[in-house]
């Protein structure tokens, strides 16, 4: 059994009106000191198998098939076996 | 002419485009429920709007997977009519059928209201009707209706004149002002290049009728119509 994590963020240029909305609201909580925030998806994965390169290339498919919209969003991954 | 609705589990809008199908333009209408992967009598599918699949991990992302989809992206390959409406807009552009990706409202509030909308082209057999820069009064209602798309696609676009609405004031103007949702280039509606698929986020099926409002989504059904030759 293997684990994986995706992580799924928005592109550069892309606008995060949720990114956006919360930066606000640490702001006026009074957390000065946060400059920008964008907001991204975490998934986390169980896998059966054990070659690592196989189930990265897999969820490489995975990620550009379904999990993100290459369009919007760029997506990183970290597999353990 | 024969349509076929697609019903997606999640499909809202569904019984309202069937219904203006029927009862106002009087074609013959069947519902397409999902799992169906046979759409060849038809000569027009309509993806209504709705929450496919809840919207979950992006709109349309699990939809598109439905295996009509695979019937669907067939049959607009071949050169018939396909209109995706709101959420049906949405899958349609998951599916890869329609350029570009949508995102939330910038204001992240649901918006359900009449909005004025430009008809950018009359050279599509969904404007044909319209002349050039009328103004429709069509309501939307989304959540993310927040258009985005490549800069570089965006101008391949419209040198191919597949922009076909835009967020507008009463009188026609284009201006920030009257996005409702911070859509690129205030864009309300898109055509692929061929023009036989057309993707739009207000809902004609709900202008289509004087007494409810506005009938100016007529003007989409009646340029079909004539494209068809009925």
């Amino acid at each position: 059994m293997a684990s994986a994590r995706v992580y799924i963020t928005l592109k550069e240029g892309i606008l995060d009106p949720q990114g956006k909305t919360v930066l606000r609201a640490l702001k006026s909580l009074g957390y000065d000191e946060v400059e920008d925030l964008r907001v991204g998806k975490y998934m986390e994965l169980k896998l059966s198998g054990d070659d690592k390169a196989k189930l990265e290339e897999r969820l490489g498919e995975m990620s550009e098939q379904l999990l993100a919209n290459p369009i919007i969003e760029n997506y990183r991954m970290e597999v353990e076996v | 002419m024969r349509f076929g609705v697609v019903v997606f589990p999640g499909s809202n809008c569904d019984h309202d485009c069937h219904y203006v199908l029927e009862s106002v333009l009087e074609q013959d209408v069947d519902y397409v429920w999902h799992g169906s992967t046979d759409v060849s009598r038809y000569d027009c599918l309509v993806l209504p709007g709705g929450f496919a699949y809840g919207d979950y991990l992006r709109t349309g992302a699990v939809a598109r997977f439905s295996p009509v989809m695979s019937a669907v992206e067939k049959f607009a390959e071949s050169g018939r009519m396909v209109i995706g409406i709101c959420n049906g807009f949405q899958i349609l552009m998951e599916a890869g059928l329609l350029p570009g990706a949508i995102m939330r409202n910038v204001g992240l509030k649901f918006i359900c209201r009449f909005v004025d909308v430009r008809v950018e082209t009359i050279n599509t057999p969904w404007t044909s009707a319209a002349h050039q820069g009328q103004v429709l009064r069509i309501p939307i209602a989304h959540n993310e209706g927040n258009y985005q798309v490549p800069a570089d696609v965006l101008e391949e676009m419209k040198r191919k004149g597949q922009i076909v609405f835009r967020y507008c004031s009463p009188e026609g103007s284009v201006l920030p002002d009257f996005n409702p949702n911070g859509a690129t280039e205030n864009i309300a509606g898109i055509c692929n290049a061929q023009g036989n698929v057309l993707g739009m986020m207000p809902h004609p099926e709900r202008a289509s009728e004087a007494e409810i409002g506005s009938s100016d989504g007529m003007v989409i059904w009646q340029s079909l119509l004539a494209h068809c030759g009925v």
